[in-house]
């Protein structure tokens, strides 16, 4: 029965099974006393690094926010679980649309999570992968930052809690989003 | 061991992104191109049962394990600091088709190269602190 049950939530989990779930650790983590927000831990590791001394920002007691590290630390663990154990008998399967249109722009579609001729070491000190990698991480740092927080902490947790700043956050990653997809990304492939 | 709860949501969490997909780079572009439903109904569903579920912890003022009513903090309404941040952010989730909850669980799933995608996103966050004072919030 526990093989049958592996190899049941070894398949691509449906989009009303994940969403829950996606809830479910939400409400977890309120339960525990934490709250769902992963950006905010990069901020927790530049005060942990003694970013705190020179600027204000990261002068705050960031002990108190080691469960948020640890959660993350659980987050690779999952990852690596996940992909050790519950492996999918199939490739993952996208849209023909969007494999036309990547196609087009010279990436091909591996059934993989990600195409590995852009996220792979060798590529890392190319023009595309400091662009994509370094150039991309460093937005992610930024924006979130800048706006308070990132997909769990605006469009999870915000928005469960019907707050506008929220709202005007995902409106804004939206904007962002569509606009390197469809504007930069046939400048950058 | 008072952490040790939430390695395993974080577990939890990991599995989840990686079984639902939504760590991958093709399915972020699915989602920017308006051509599959999965990550709207992934966050769409998430949404879901969080208004309800924040509804209720909020009308029957549910208590935290440590015996604390669970309160939500309001977050002030402006429109630069959610906008322009907001933006920013979404030029780099498409880029790297990952948020920072799936940069974390990308690296255990054998992309290794994430590392450097965390590293530059904490750079950010760096570059963010010294630069704050002087952008529009």
């Amino acid at each position: 029965m526990i093989i049958l049950f592996v190899e049941q939530i070894s398949q691509p989990w449906a989009w009303y099974v994940s969403g829950p779930m996606i809830a479910l650790v939400m409400f977890l983590l309120l339960w525990f006393g934490g709250e769902f927000g992963v950006s905010s831990t990069m901020r927790t590791m530049c005060a942990a690094g003694g970013a705190g001394k020179r600027i204000s920002f990261f002068d705050f007691d960031w002990k108190s926010q080691l469960w948020n590290i640890v959660f993350v630390l659980g987050a690779v663990l999952g990852g690596y679980l996940a992909a050790t154990f519950l492996t999918p008998a199939e490739p993952l399967q996208i849209s023909d649309a969007t494999a036309d249109d990547l196609q087009q722009i010279g990436i091909a579609f591996n059934g993989g999570l990600a195409p590995t001729e852009i996220f792979s070491w060798s590529n890392l000190l190319t023009a595309k992968g400091l662009i994509v990698m370094v150039l991309g991480g460093f937005l992610i740092g930024f924006g979130t930052r800048w706006a308070g927080g990132c997909t769990s902490g605006h469009a999870i947790s915000g928005l469960s809690n019907l707050q506008l700043a929220s709202l005007i956050a995902v409106i804004g990653f939206f904007i962002g989003g569509l606009a390197m997809t469809h504007l930069f990304f046939p400048l950058i492939f | 061991m008072k952490f040790i709860k939430y390695l395993f949501i974080g577990i939890l969490f990991g599995i989840v992104m990686t079984k639902s997909e939504a760590i991958s780079w093709y399915r972020i572009q699915e989602m920017f191109r308006f051509q599959a439903f999965h990550m709207y109904g992934i966050i769409g569903s998430a949404l879901a049962v969080g208004v309800v579920g924040t509804f209720l912890i909020k009308k029957y003022q549910i208590r935290s394990l440590g015996g604390d009513t669970i309160h939500f903090n309001p977050k002030a309404v402006s429109v630069p600091r959610y906008l322009f941040g907001g933006i920013l952010f979404g030029l780099g989730w498409a880029l790297t088709g990952a948020c920072p909850g799936p940069i974390f669980t990308l690296i255990g799933n054998g992309f290794t190269v994430f590392l450097v995608v965390l590293a530059s996103a904490v750079l950010g966050t760096l570059a963010y602190g010294m630069m704050r004072d002087r952008l529009p919030h």
